[in-house]
């Protein structure tokens, strides 16, 4: 799956949970999802479940702490992924 | 940590604590009960001369027996010190009322969990009443945070 693809998914996964409407509108690679989007940390796991359904991974506590923007979102799929 | 150690741990008091007992208590889920009781401060208006536990209320119940007290059970191996205690906060529910529930009313609340992740407890949580009629169900998230 290549990196747009998977910005594509995330997209999508990540839409019912924003507030920040004109975050969402320029969702792009740098976009954190606190600052940018607005999400909330309750949210934020929410994400993560569908993460992990969506892309049939594990993510741990490690990675969840990383999990604050697209681009490192998108770096822990393909990790998760190629190790599989 | 016993039944009493987690209403001990309980972030509430009089008059907004709505837990009495806890009969079960495991990884998976909680029963617990409340009764309310003629003078809680909500029957003043709620409604004029016409006392009836708000939903809100009956939510609450639902939350402190079904999240809150499970929570505390789910991590007492971090807070069985003094020192640290759980902060908790309702980030989402959606219920639905069946019965009103009056003063003197005794309430059961079954949860069971669907996730702790991350610190966000997600349960489906019901109360029935003394008749085991079932008053209101539903879903409740809340994050727990040890400070």
């Amino acid at each position: 799956m290549t990196k747009e693809e998977i910005i594509i998914k995330l997209s999508t996964i990540v839409k019912p949970y924003i507030q920040n409407e004109e975050g969402f509108k320029n969702i792009s690679e740098d976009t954190d999802f606190m600052n940018d989007l607005e999400i909330n940390s309750a949210n934020l796991v929410d994400i993560v479940l569908d993460v992990e359904d969506e892309f049939n991974i594990i993510i741990d506590n490690d990675s969840m702490d990383k999990m604050l923007t697209i681009k490192s979102v998108v770096e822990i799929i393909k990790e998760k992924q190629s190790s599989e | 940590m016993n039944q009493e150690d987690i209403i001990n741990k309980l972030p509430y008091s009089k008059p907004f604590l709505f837990v009495d007992n806890l009969i079960e208590i495991s990884e998976n889920g909680v029963l617990g009960n409340y009764t309310f009781k003629k003078n809680e401060f909500f029957y003043e208006g709620h409604f004029k001369e016409n006392p009836i536990t708000p939903g809100v209320i009956l939510t609450e119940t639902m939350a402190q027996i079904g999240l809150v007290c499970l929570g505390i059970f789910l991590l007492k191996d971090e807070i069985s010190t003094q020192e640290i205690k759980p902060h908790v906060a309702l980030t989402s529910n959606n219920i639905d009322f069946y019965l009103p529930i009056l003063p003197n009313e005794a309430v059961t609340v079954t949860s069971e969990k669907v996730y702790f992740r991350f610190n966000k407890l997600k349960c489906n949580v019901k109360m029935t009443n003394s008749k085991n009629e079932l008053v209101c169900r539903g879903t409740i998230s809340g994050m727990i945070i040890l400070k």
